[in-house]
């Protein structure tokens, strides 16, 4: 075996350049699928961690500025009114199947502390929120049912927010500026990965620059009036609520919920200024989007693999042809027919497996460069993740395209004549 | 069949047969026909031949082209099979094999010696010495030993790892004639073995052919030349796929030592 293997190598030797575009129909081939599986899993990847993180028994409704028609352009002055409304929020965590609503209003601000100044946002919401964002805790505590009931001015700080503000202070019990209140700073929250948008219906968030404060402080505090000068810019609108995140205790609750919640929407909003999210369809959605990935890479992956076997068959049908003299000599000196098929075999096989060897290096390499090239052209971050099953795949494809394309020449090899081999120029 | 091994101790051990005496037959045919067949055409390229060669033999075929020696030649040297009639090589007869078979007895009995050398481009001398041994599976450490033996007997101990390119024709029929040896075969072809070789070289050649068979090698050689079928002990005619004649050769060229003049004076 080890000699036919030596054998193949000098036959392919000898026609170096011939090799070499033989081959790279596969490198290509297999450079193709393993990138575009590596890239493919990551964005999937990256898509259900986030539709994860936010929960298959959840329902997200949010409050979306209505599109303003024209006439709004003349009256700028005027305070846009639109959202979820505290009213909203009793109906709706008054559904039967819903056993948890966390209402947020988040804006953004100035947080001050001292000469130093974060632009951040403020996350006025209740107890529960660090529950369902699965947020943890990294010094204090967070906001309490108590909290809420006395109107305290106490802040949670984002990871972000208290590094940037206090350095290397201990930042529990000192006092923070937001508007014109101070608030005192109760706990801390760990470093949280920021979530990546899915698909438009959803934005990324990033937790770390955020403070939370309990919702009845922020209604007495704030108002309802969302204002913010920041930048020199000066806007203002009424907001009541800008999310709820219901919670429901089963997967099969899920649809039925999100059909009352829709009923109970429109029937108290006549603009679109809301926006129910649903994690559970946009994991189905995501999984439909990765089953259509997985059958669209089937196909480039099982049309480069073809074209590059088709160019392998050819190749090796040539060289079978300019070896008929060799051929005839095996035969001579006692090759059976078996010896001259595999030997054909072997070289084809040679060049597969070493194109998809080849081809898993590059493969391999290529996501690493797109992801480089991607985030310093375009600051776009695009997420790789190697399957570890793919690497033993590739050349294992390669082997079998090796075989099945060498088929047919090995057997006209194998199926000549000896004499005529021996009497061929 | 008898097993037949290389014995140590000797390059050529000669003998195909455990109770050799010389006089052993190796080759016998009766009556072989070998038609080809194009389209609705017959060709008959022999027309019943019938021959018996005994062991350590050195013949040579002549005759017109076409005659069909090239033909027989093919049929003694298991490559095609007899349209009708019997072949037995070695006590064995071997007309009606199969495919696999034949490739069997080429590869353990028969040693070919070609007009156009026939070595394999990519492979070294030493590795073209070899190929019959390979489809064997007996290339062996002793195999190794006794490639280079043969290599020495024909003169190209420093050329073994030489590719056929960079070889000279007559070294090159040297690297075939070793590889035919290699397996130590019932008998040796022979077509034109030197038929693209110069005055010198063939002389040469035909040395290194006449010593293998004092040293007892069967040889059946085919040529157009009677100075080259001069060297032979027994000369066969033949015409239209027949025999005509079958003769001891009674002046036979012997080759001189090669500080010697070349022979003149033969055509
Ligand atoms: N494969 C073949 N198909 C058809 N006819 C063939 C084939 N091989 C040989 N013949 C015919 O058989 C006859 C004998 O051919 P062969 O090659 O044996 O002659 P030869 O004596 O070797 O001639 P030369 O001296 O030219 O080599 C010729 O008439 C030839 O045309
Ligand atoms: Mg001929």
């Amino acid at each position: 075996m080890a000699l036919v293997l030596k054998i193949g190598v000098k036959s392919l030797l000898l026609h170096k350049v011939r090799s070499i575009l033989a081959g790279l129909g596969i490198v290509i081939g297999t450079a193709a699928v393993i990138s575009l599986l590596t890239i493919g899993a990551g964005s999937r990847k990256e898509a259900l961690d986030a539709i994860k993180a936010l929960g298959a028994t959840n329902l997200i409704v949010a409050s979306v500025k209505p599109p303003q028609d024209s006439s709004d352009a003349t009256r700028r002055a005027r305070i846009l009114k639109y959202g979820i409304t505290w009213e909203d929020y009793e109906r709706l965590s008054s559904i039967p199947t819903v056993w948890r609503a966390v209402p947020i209003r988040a804006f953004p601000a100035e947080i001050w502390y001292k000469a130093n100044k974060f632009d951040g946002r403020v996350v006025a919401t209740n107890p529960r929120y660090a529950e369902i964002n699965r947020l943890t805790l990294l010094a204090g505590r967070f906001l309490t049912d108590r909290d809420e009931d006395t109107i305290d001015n106490v802040a949670v700080l984002g990871f972000d927010v208290a590094r940037d503000l206090f350095q290397y202070e201990d930042p529990i019990g000192k006092s923070i500026k937001m508007g014109n209140h101070y608030y005192r700073i109760v706990g801390v929250m760990a470093y949280r990965v920021p979530t990546a948008g899915v698909g438009g219906s959803l934005a990324r968030e990033d937790y770390n620059r955020d403070v939370y404060i309990p919702l009845s402080t922020c209604r007495a505090r704030f108002g309802d009036w969302i204002i913010d000068r920041r930048s020199g810019q000066f806007t203002a609108e009424e907001l009541e609520l800008s999310q709820v995140t219901l919670t429901v205790h089963d997967t099969h609750q899920v649809r039925p919920t999100a059909n009352i919640i829709r009923t109970l929407m429109e029937r108290y909003h006549d603009k679109p200024d809301y926006q129910i999210t649903v994690p559970l369809d946009l994991l189905e959605d995501a999984e439909r989007t990765a089953l259509l990935w997985a059958v669209f890479l089937g196909v480039v992956a099982g049309i480069s693999l073809l074209v590059g076997g088709i160019g392998i068959a050819n190749i090796m049908l040539a060289t079978v042809m300019e070896r008929t003299r060799e051929i005839g000599i095996r035969r001579a000196v006692g090759a059976k027919r078996r010896h001259i098929a595999q030997q054909f075999l072997v070289e084809a096989t040679i060049l597969t497996t070493t194109g998809g060897i080849i081809g898993l290096g590059v493969g391999l390499v290529t996501p690493e460069i797109i992801r480089y090239v991607a985030d310093w052209l375009f600051d776009y971050e695009v997420t790789t993740q190697i399957l570890w099953w793919s690497l033993p795949m590739a050349p294992i494809i390669a082997i079998v395209v090796g075989v099945l394309s060498g088929l047919y020449p090995a057997r006209r090899a194998a199926l000549m004549d000896p004499i005529e081999a021996l009497r061929h120029e | 069949m008898s097993e037949h091994t290389p014995k140590s101790g000797s390059v050529l051990t000669g003998d195909g047969f455990s109770d050799s005496g010389g006089t052993n037959v190796v080759v016998k045919i009766v009556d072989l026909v070998k038609n080809y067949y194009l389209g609705s055409v017959v060709v008959p390229a022999l027309r019943g031949v019938s021959l018996e060669i005994k062991e350590g033999e050195f013949l040579a075929i002549m005759g017109a082209s076409g005659s069909g020696k090239s033909t027989l030649l093919n049929l003694l040297g298991c490559l095609d099979r007899p349209t009708s009639g019997q072949y037995y090589l070695g006590g064995r007869d071997v007309s009606k094999l199969d495919d696999d078979e034949l490739s069997e007895i080429r590869g353990r009995y028969i040693g070919f010696v070609f007009q156009s050398y026939n070595l394999i481009p990519q492979l070294t001398a030493e590795e073209n010495m070899e190929v019959p041994l390979y489809y064997q599976g007996r290339i062996t450490p002793e195999s190794k030993k006794r490639v280079r033996e043969l290599a020495r007997l024909v003169g190209l101990e420093q050329w073994l790892h030489h590719k056929p390119t960079q070889l000279s024709g007559g070294q090159q029929q040297r690297v075939a004639i070793a590889r035919a040896l290699v397996n130590d075969p019932y008998i040796i072809l022979a077509d034109e073995p030197t038929g693209n070789l110069d005055t010198k070289t063939s002389y040469e050649i035909m040395k290194l052919i006449v010593q293998l068979n004092d040293m007892g090698k069967t040889i059946i050689m085919v040529t157009h030349e009677p100075d080259i079928a001069a060297y032979a002990k027994r000369i066969v005619m033949m015409r239209d796929g027949k025999i005509l004649s079958d003769t001891i050769n009674e002046n036979r060229t012997i080759p001189r030592d090669e500080q010697e003049p070349l022979p003149v004076g033969q055509n």
